[in-house]
């Protein structure tokens, strides 16, 4: 059936709600370090992120829908990266800023979460150390870009793991049952050393594999 | 204001030599401070000696350190050492224990006891180094997530650690869609 007056007004509608989430881009800020005080000046009076629609600053998941990845991730602070990616509602956005939220960075270390895009959706990548707010803007226009076509990294993927399994999702966990003594280690998420994690049935996963070179393209 | 007074480090030194005798391994002269070696079951007398002693007053804990010798070009009494560091308001002047532990087993007593401050330093070098302080009143992880295991500022331990950080639920894992969708 083409053609039709219903076609028409689902499409139209369609685009004009687009419109409008791509012009209401409520951050989430996420900022763990030096990246963070660059994303504080975007949103003061000099470069002004409100000008994009974007100055409702919330710090409740529950009512933003761009999470902004500004800092280095460490591995006590992924599990609540991923808690506030989980709460926050459909669809919704991430931005990647800065190297060491992208890749690491200079922290080739053991504690240090090598690119968040390992475990979570990344729309926009904004290289830099830190970014410059311009860059800050640049990544903020191509979501709304990919926004006004109805794009979200988040929606391209289905989850094959985590986040439909209640042993392993941030989600069922609790501040009461995260970091406690005498925690489970027979669980997957426990396992830490590649063969303890073979031995509970959780092969360790190797980033390289399935995992693309970061590109900014939308 | 702490006014810094070198002149007084003689007196820190004359001291800390009449009190330990042939059980200070040694002393090493800092930029700021001295620095006195001993055994590891020698540095709670001593810092509780540097404490009370009405002419000394070290009455201020600074911080609590370790240093791992595993890979060290010079030889060392022991492999881990653990340093005190502690400042006398009175005579203007800083002093640091250190102590030696021994590989294996590393333990030590607390010194929480006399200083409240050293109660999370304490836990940061149980968790970065392994090194226990018997008497502690809660010895656990303060940096590192509770379940971690190993302590990772130790010399043997792998800088990109052993695969914990790839380690986590992925929420973009495939590009399959299951049967019955789109």
């Amino acid at each position: 059936m083409t053609g039709s007056t219903n076609d028409w007004t689902t499409t139209t509608l369609n685009t004009a709600i687009n419109w409008a989430r791509a012009n209401s881009l409520w951050p989430m800020p996420f900022g763990t370090a030096c990246c963070g005080i660059e994303m504080m000046a975007t949103f003061m009076a000099k470069y002004d992120a409100s000008r994009f629609g974007s100055e409702v600053m919330k710090f409740s998941p529950r009512q933003s829908d761009l999470l902004i990845v500004s800092g280095r991730i460490s591995l006590k602070m992924m599990p609540v990266l991923q808690r506030i990616w989980e709460q926050m509602p459909e669809p919704k956005w991430c931005i990647s800023m800065g190297a060491c939220a992208s890749s690491g960075g200079v922290f080739d270390t053991y504690t240090l979460i090598q690119g968040v895009d390992q475990f979570i959706p990344v729309d926009a990548y904004m290289p830099g150390c830190p970014p410059r707010p311009e860059a800050f803007l640049d990544a903020l226009m191509m979501v709304q870009e990919k926004a006004k076509k109805g794009q979200a990294k988040s929606q391209e993927y289905v989850t094959s793991d985590g986040a439909s399994d209640p042993a392993k999702s941030v989600a069922f966990r609790t501040p009461d049952t995260h970091y406690r003594h005498g925690v489970d280690r027979s669980t997957p998420q426990h396992a830490h050393h590649p063969v303890a994690a073979e031995a509970a049935g959780n092969p360790p996963r190797h980033p390289a594999a399935d995992h693309a070179a970061p590109q900014a393209k939308t | 204001m702490i006014t810094y007074l070198p002149e007084n480090h003689l007196k820190v030194i004359a001291q800390v030599e009449a009190r330990m005798g042939d059980r200070l391994l040694g002393r090493e002269e800092k930029s700021h401070y001295h620095q006195f070696k001993v055994k590891g079951q020698d540095a709670k007398d001593l810092i509780r000696f540097l404490r009370d002693e009405p002419s000394l007053g070290f009455a201020m804990f600074i911080d609590i350190t370790a240093v791992d010798y595993l890979k060290y070009p010079v030889a060392q009494p022991e492999r881990f050492a653990v340093v005190y560091t502690l400042l006398s308001p009175e005579l203007g002047v800083k002093a640091q224990v250190k102590a030696f532990v021994p590989d294996g087993d590393p333990r030590l007593p607390s010194i929480t006891d006399l200083f409240a401050g050293a109660n999370w330093t304490e836990r940061e070098v149980w968790d970065l180094y392994g090194i226990e302080f018997m008497g502690h009143p809660d010895l656990k992880r303060i940096l590192m997530p509770d379940d971690y295991e190993g302590h990772p500022l130790r010399k043997d331990y792998p800088l990109k650690g052993r695969g914990e950080r790839g380690n986590f639920p992925v929420y973009h894992a495939s590009t399959q869609r299951p049967k019955g969708e789109g």
